[in-house]
């Protein structure tokens, strides 16, 4: 049962950095059988993380209208991503795409949720903005809990 | 009549972010805006008061499809400022580097984004449901380009092994030839892609541009040679900014590139290239554009997708010459010192022409930095194919024009995304 932990976005871009940041918050603190990755998001490199994770974990921003710094956790293993704008990060062609063009060609992992942090701002070199700092501590105890911490 | 307005929601297999109106008034395209939302010169101002050895890692940054290319241009401009002369085996890796770009950014660009025009499908992940195969074939080519990253550039995306004077650290040879094996076959896959596209049908359409790209003695270009065009530009990168200007323009907060002289539009990208180096093609690349049809000029845009199948056949050739003439090179890199100056480069992105200019510090302090990103250089171009080509089809159903629009843009693969996020489409008929 390998799990993958994927934190998506531009490092470079505010809010957007979210999912990378919340990445790099989980590095020494999952259990071993867990790894955890940085990708900026084109959909094509995301497929491929998924090779041989059962489990998979994406934590990215979003843009979908509710307010800033906001949580949604969505299963995708058996139902699409809601409409809305995830895959901010760097490409168009994202992580919606990534989850159904795995689907089709029966690479998703068996079990797949996308935590979905609501952005505020995109400001190029701006860190994150405190709504989504709050709303990244919160989403690394999820995930911890998710894949059961190591202590 | 009520002003009819679609809109596109987000995402139009267009790298990043932006949005296109296209207004129509009696019978006719009055125009068409392509608006893309770029941080502007965010880098070239974060570039300032940094390191010259530090261009390459932060460059690299803009775009996560082609990084390579920003690495290039960044590193062959410091280069030039500071007098380094590199050995061929680093001449050679850099090529080889390039290629794993062109392998991953074109096979991405063909089979998921530009092929479901031609097939009628949404996207690639409709024309996944009933081709399955077909997009596996596509994302084969495209791990090819991957591994050449991974050994070459010690990671897949944005390589942290290139640095001014050449590389960190030289791949093993082992690690060289067991990418044999998996691009021979990215290159049978290429091939069969060339035929594949070549039965599309396309629009039967062509414009008279001005055609630009570098041109180098010997090689089809990719990190070296002189600025050239199908109307007798001939030009040291040097002389990029006396012959091409940047303008604001009041609909798009990107700089859009013009000719200094008369404001004449150009292109740049796999069209321009295949037509002003047919004859530095491999053989077999050469026989693959032959053979699907294409002759040694192309200037219908829908074809690109043919000639970036064409290029690469040409990336794989290219790449297993380079992998199998491979000896490791005793020394990596050529040592560099900082001195004051300027220094300019222009290398072939898989979008087209890339130009960086930087003015060093006499301590190698980046004091200003200019990037000119080949998106910027077709966007002038891309609205005038529009309001050209779409005339034709304005009595298609709102959702096929639009359609036809988004597939216009789509010809020249946009890096939008050196920018990010969606592509907007309005269609105003009036």
């Amino acid at each position: 049962m390998k799990t993958v932990v994927i934190g998506i976005g531009h490092p470079d871009r505010g809010d957007d950095a979210v999912g990378r940041i919340v990445a790099a918050r989980l590095r020494g603190r999952v259990p071993d059988s867990v790894s955890v990755v940085e990708a900026d998001g084109e959909a094509t490199a995301l497929m491929d993380r998924f090779n041989g994770a059962s489990n998979a974990i994406l934590v990215d921003a979003s843009l979908s209208g509710v307010p800033a710094g906001t949580v949604q956790r969505f299963d995708v293993t058996r139902q699409t991503l809601p409409p809305g704008r995830l895959g901010m990060s760097t490409h168009g062609f994202g992580l919606a795409e990534a989850i159904e063009l795995a689907r089709c060609l029966g690479r998703l992992p068996d079990s797949c949720i996308v935590y979905a942090v609501e952005a505020g701002s995109f400001e190029p070199g701006e860190p994150l903005s405190p709504e989504v700092a709050a709303a990244a501590d919160d989403v690394v105890e999820r995930v911890l809990t998710e894949t059961g911490r190591s202590g | 009549m009520a002003v009819k307005t679609i809109k596109v929601e987000n995402l139009a297999r267009v790298e990043g972010e932006g949005a296109l109106t296209v207004t129509i008034r009696d019978g006719k395209v009055r125009s068409a805006e392509l608006r893309i939302f770029e941080p502007p010169r965010f880098f070239e101002a974060f570039l300032r008061g940094r390191a010259f050895s530090e261009a390459p890692d932060v460059t690299a940054r803009i775009c996560g499809i082609c990084p390579v290319a920003y690495q290039m241009s960044s590193v062959h401009a410091m280069e030039n400022a500071l007098g380094v002369t590199l050995t061929d085996p680093i001449r050679q890796l850099r090529r080889l580097l390039y290629c794993g770009e062109w392998i991953e950014s074109h096979g991405l660009h063909i089979y998921l984004l530009h092929a479901p025009d031609f097939l009628g499908y949404e996207g690639a992940i409709d024309m996944a449901r009933d081709h399955p195969d077909l997009v596996q074939r596509g994302l084969t080519m495209k791990k090819a380009g991957n591994e050449i990253m991974t050994v070459l550039g010690g990671r897949e995306i944005h390589p942290i092994n290139v640095r001014v004077g050449g590389f960190y650290k030289a791949p093993r040879k082992a690690d060289m030839r067991a990418l044999i094996d998996q691009l021979q076959k990215a290159r049978d896959v290429a091939l069969e892609t060339v035929r594949w596209t070549a039965g599309f049908d396309f629009p039967d359409v062509a414009r008279d541009y001005e055609l630009v790209s570098l041109r180098h003695p010997s090689d089809y270009p990719l990190s070296e040679g002189r600025i050239v065009s199908n109307r007798g530009l001939d030009i040291d990168a040097s002389g990029y900014d006396a012959e091409f200007e940047e303008i604001h323009v009041a609909h798009s907060t990107a700089l859009q590139s013009r000719k200094r002289v008369g404001g004449g539009t150009y292109m740049v990208g796999p069209l321009a290239r295949y037509s002003l180096n047919f004859d530095r093609l491999s053989p077999l690349a050469r026989d693959a554009a032959r053979a699907a049809g294409l002759g040694p000029v192309c200037t219908n845009p829908y074809k690109s997708i043919i000639v970036r199948a064409v290029e690469v056949v040409y990336a794989c050739d290219e790449a297993l010459r380079i992998i199998e003439a491979y000896e490791e090179p005793d020394r990596s890199f050529v040592p560099v010192t900082p001195r004051a100056g300027v220094g300019y480069a222009a290398t072939e992105a898989p979008r087209g022409l890339l130009y960086h200019r930087y003015r060093l510090a006499d301590d190698g302090t980046i004091l200003d930095a200019q990037i000119v990103p080949p998106t910027s250089q077709n966007q002038p171009t891309i609205e005038e194919d529009l309001t050209t080509f779409i005339n034709d089809w304005l009595d298609l159903p709102d959702d096929q024009l639009r359609h036809r629009c988004e597939q216009t843009v789509r010809n020249y693969d946009p890096c939008i995304s050196c920018a990010t996020h969606f592509l907007d489409l309005r269609l105003d008929r009036g």
